[in-house]
C-alpha cells in the first residue's frame, strides 16, 4: 500500500553521550504540512536525517511514503526531496546548473526538467540570477536555489530543514508562498523551524520538540487553546519554562 | 548505473576542473608550463657535446689492451666506459648513451707481441682487427672517431713517435649503427606524462573532502544516485582530462623537439598507461579523502602519495629499486622504452609494465573505493 505519509515509532538516536532523539513517535498524514518546532540542538535535523536515510537510528522504526528507511532507502530516495539545513550546492556551477544537475540525478526527462527548472526559478524570484555562478550568491539567494534543488524532482514528500533561516522578511514570505503551493499540489511536507511565526503561518500541525523529546503535538490553534496562550512561544514557555530562542 | 546520472556528474566534474582556477592550472596549464620549461632548459636548444663517449669492450684483457684503453682515456676528446659484452655496448650506442663502441679483439696483445718480436717481418705477425661501431646519425662522430682510434692504436703499438708504417693491427671499417640523438629533455619527456597524472590525487582528495564537508555528498546520497555512479563519473571525467593532458604534453614536447620513436599502437599504449595511472591516483585521492576531514588537510596529506611517485617514478631518478614501489615508475619505464628505445608496443617489457600498472590501479582503486564508501562519509 503506497501512502505518502510518515510514521515514526519510538525513534532514538544517540551520539556517544548525547541522546539527540529520545523516543520520538508521531505520524504525518499524506498531504499534510507538518512542522517540527524546537530550539537549537532539539534534535530536529537529526530526526530529518534519519527519515531521509542518512543516519541510522539507534533504535526505533520510521516508515516514509510506505518505505522503511532502514530497509528500503533506495525506493525512498526516488520519492523524496530534501532541502538540508546547511545549503549544499556547487559553487562553480550556476544556480540553474545546480538545479538541473539534481533533476538529472532524479532521472527526470530532459524537456520536463528544463521547463520545471525555469518555472521554479521564476517562482522563487531568482530569474536571471540563476545564470550566475552560485559561488557569487548572497545567503538568501543560496537558500532559495537550494530549495529549488530540493523540489526539482517534484517529490511526493519534501523535507525542508529550516528553509527560511537568516532570510529577510520579504524573501521569507516568498518562500512561505512557495511552500503553501506544495500543499495545494497535495505534497506531504515536513518542515523544521525555530521561527514561531513560520510554524503558525504554515503548518497544519506542529510537533514541538525539546532535548530530543516530543513535548507537544497538535494544530497551532489547538495548541494555543489547550494552553490558553497567544502564540506557540508561550506554549513552549509553559511546558519547559524556557524560551525557544534565548534573547542575545 | 544510469547514463543520465553518469553524464550529469561527469559534466559537473569537467566543469569543476575547468572553472576552478587551481584545478584548471593543475590539470591543463601546469603540464603545459612543465613541458615548456623543461624543453627550454634541457631540450635541443641547449648544449652541444664537447667530448665523445666511447664504449670499450675488452675481449683480450692483456697488458697491451690495458695500455690501449689508457691511451684512449688519456685522449682529451674521449671519455671511456667499459662494457663486458658487445651486446650491451651496442644497445647503449643505439640508445645514444655512447657515441661509439670499440671492440678490442682477443688476439690484440698477441698481435702486439708478435710485432715487437720481429718488427721488420710482417709475415711473422699475428693480425688482429679492432672493430668499431659508430653512430651513423652523427656525421661528426662517424667522421671524427675512426681516425682518432686509428691514431691511438698506433700510439699504443709504437709509443709516442709512431710513423705510418705497416702494422699488424687494423681498424675495421666503422660499422654504422642507427642511434638516436637524445637531449636530456628526451629522457625527461616520458616522466612528464606520469608527473602530470600524479596530481590527480590532490584534486580528487580535495574535491571529495570538500563535497563531504559542504554536505554535497550527503545531498547527492539522498537522490537515487549510487556511490558507484559517483566514482565511475569521477573516473570518466578524469580520463577525459587525462587524454587532453597527455595530448598537450605530446604537442608541447613535440614543439620542444621530442620525437617519440613509436607508431600508433605505441601512442595508444602510452595513453592507456597514463589513464591507468590517473585511475590509480583517483584511488590514492579517495584514500586521502578517507583519512582527512578538511580540504586543506587533503592537500597536505595527498603529498604522501604524490611525492614518492614524483621522485621515484618520473623524470627525477633517485633509485630504480625504490622506484618499483610506485606505479608511476612503470609508466615512465614503459614510455621510455616506447619513445626512446623504440621498443615494439607489444614487447614483453612494455606488457609487463602495463600489467604491473594495471594491478596497482586495480588494488589501489578498490581500496580507495572501499575505504571511502565505508568510512569516508561523515
Ligand atoms: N554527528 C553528530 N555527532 C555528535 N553529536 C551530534 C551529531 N549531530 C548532532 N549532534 C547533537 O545532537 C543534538 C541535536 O542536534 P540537531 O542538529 O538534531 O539539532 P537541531 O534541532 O537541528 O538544532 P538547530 O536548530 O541548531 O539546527 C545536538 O546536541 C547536537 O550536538
Ligand atoms: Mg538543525
Amino acid at each position: 500500500m503506497k501512502s505518502n505519509g510518515i510514521n515514526v515509532q519510538n525513534l532514538v538516536k544517540k551520539f556517544s553521550s548525547i541522546t539527540a532523539v529520545d523516543d520520538l513517535s508521531f505520524t504525518v498524514n499524506a498531504g499534510e504540512l507538518f512542522g517540527l518546532l524546537g530550539p537549537n540542538g532539539a534534535g530536529k535535523t537529526t530526526t530529518i536525517n534519519i527519515l531521509i536515510g542518512l543516519l541510522k537510528p539507534t533504535s526505533g522504526k520510521a516508515v516514509v511514503g510506505g518505505y522503511d528507511v532502514l530497509k528500503d532507502a533506495r525506493h525512498l530516495r526516488s520519492i523524496i526531496g530534501v532541502c538540508p539545513q546547511e545549503p549544499a550546492y556547487y559553487t562553480y556551477l550556476t544556480g540553474q546548473e545546480n538545479v538541473e544537475l539534481f533533476g538529472n540525478l532524479h532521472h527526470m526527462p530532459k524537456n520536463i526538467l528544463k521547463n520545471r527548472a525555469q518555472d521554479l526559478i521564476e517562482k522563487i524570484g531568482l530569474g536571471e540570477d540563476a545564470k550566475r555562478k552560485a559561488g557569487d550568491y548572497s545567503g538568501g539567494m543560496i537558500r532559495r536555489i537550494s530549495l529549488v534543488m530540493a523540489l526539482i524532482n517534484d517529490p511526493d514528500i519534501a523535507f525542508l530543514d529550516e528553509p527560511t533561516v537568516a532570510m529577510d522578511p520579504q524573501s521569507r514570505r516568498a518562500v512561505w508562498q512557495f511552500i503553501r503551493d506544495l500543499k495545494t499540489q497535495g505534497k506531504t511536507v515536513i518542515l523544521t523551524t525555530h521561527y514561531i511565526e513560520e510554524a503558525e503561518a504554515l503548518c497544519d500541525r506542529v510537533g514541538i520538540i525539546d532535548n530530543g523529546k516530543l513535548i507537544a503535538l497538535n494544530t497551532p490553534k489547538a495548541l494555543l487553546a489547550e494552553h490558553n496562550v497567544e502564540n506557540l512561544e508561550e506554549v513552549f514557555i509553559k511546558i519547559t519554562g524556557r524560551k525557544i530562542r534565548e534573547e542575545v | 548505473m544510469k547514463i543520465q546520472t553518469l553524464s550529469a556528474l561527469t559534466k559537473k566534474e569537467l566543469k569543476k576542473n575547468i572553472r576552478i582556477p587551481g584545478y584548471l592550472f593543475l590539470t591543463l596549464i601546469f603540464p603545459l608550463i612543465l613541458t615548456l620549461a623543461f624543453g627550454l632548459a634541457f631540450g635541443s636548444f641547449g648544449t652541444g657535446e664537447t667530448t665523445y663517449s666511447i664504449g670499450v669492450v675488452d675481449l683480450d684483457n692483456s697488458d697491451w689492451s690495458d695500455w690501449f684503453k689508457t691511451n684512449l682515456s688519456d685522449s682529451e676528446v674521449m671519455s671511456i666506459s667499459s662494457y663486458d659484452d658487445i651486446g650491451t655496448a651496442v644497445s647503449d650506442l643505439q640508445q645514444g648513451r655512447v657515441d661509439a663502441v670499440v671492440i678490442i679483439p682477443t688476439n690484440f696483445g698477441q698481435s702486439c707481441d708478435s710485432f715487437w718480436a720481429d718488427p721488420i717481418t710482417p709475415s711473422s705477425w699475428y693480425n688482429a682487427t679492432v672493430d668499431l661501431y659508430v653512430d651513423e646519425g652523427s656525421l661528426i662522430v662517424s667522421n671524427a672517431i675512426p681516425p682518432l682510434i686509428q691514431q691511438i692504436i698506433m700510439q699504443t703499438l709504437y709509443g709516442e713517435d709512431f710513423s705510418n708504417t705497416p702494422q699488424p693491427i687494423q681498424l675495421g671499417t666503422a660499422e654504422k649503427v642507427d642511434a638516436e640523438h637524445f637531449t636530456q629533455f628526451d629522457f625527461m619527456a616520458p616522466g612528464m606524462f606520469a608527473f602530470a597524472a600524479i596530481f590527480t590525487t590532490m584534486i580528487i582528495a580535495e574535491s571529495f573532502t570538500e563535497e563531504r564537508a559542504t554536505g554535497l555528498l550527503n545531498r547527492i546520497q539522498v537522490t537515487p544516485t549510487t556511490p558507484s555512479e559517483i566514482i565511475t563519473s569521477t573516473i570518466f571525467a578524469n580520463t577525459l582530462l587525462a587524454i587532453v593532458q597527455v595530448s598537450i604534453i605530446f604537442i608541447m614536447a613535440g614543439i620542444m623537439g621530442f620525437t617519440p620513436k613509436t607508431e600508433f599502437l605505441g601512442f595508444f599504449i602510452a595513453f592507456v598507461l597514463v589513464l591507468l595511472l590517473v585511475i590509480c591516483n583517483i584511488g590514492f585521492g579517495l584514500i586521502t579523502a578517507t583519512i582527512v576531514n578538511s580540504p586543506g588537510a587533503a592537500t597536505g596529506v595527498s603529498f604522501i602519495f604524490i611525492l614518492p611517485q614524483m621522485f621515484l617514478g618520473t623524470f627525477v631518478p633517485i633509485s630504480e629499486d625504490l622506484g618499483r614501489l610506485v606505479p608511476s615508475f612503470y609508466v615512465t619505464d614503459a614510455l621510455t622504452s616506447l619513445f626512446l628505445r623504440g621498443a615494439p608496443a607489444l614487447s614483453e617489457t612494455i606488457l609487463i609494465d602495463v600489467l604491473v600498472v594495471s594491478i596497482f590501479c586495480l588494488i589501489v582503486t578498490i581500496i580507495g573505493i572501499i575505504l571511502f564508501t565505508r568510512f569516508g562519509k561523515d
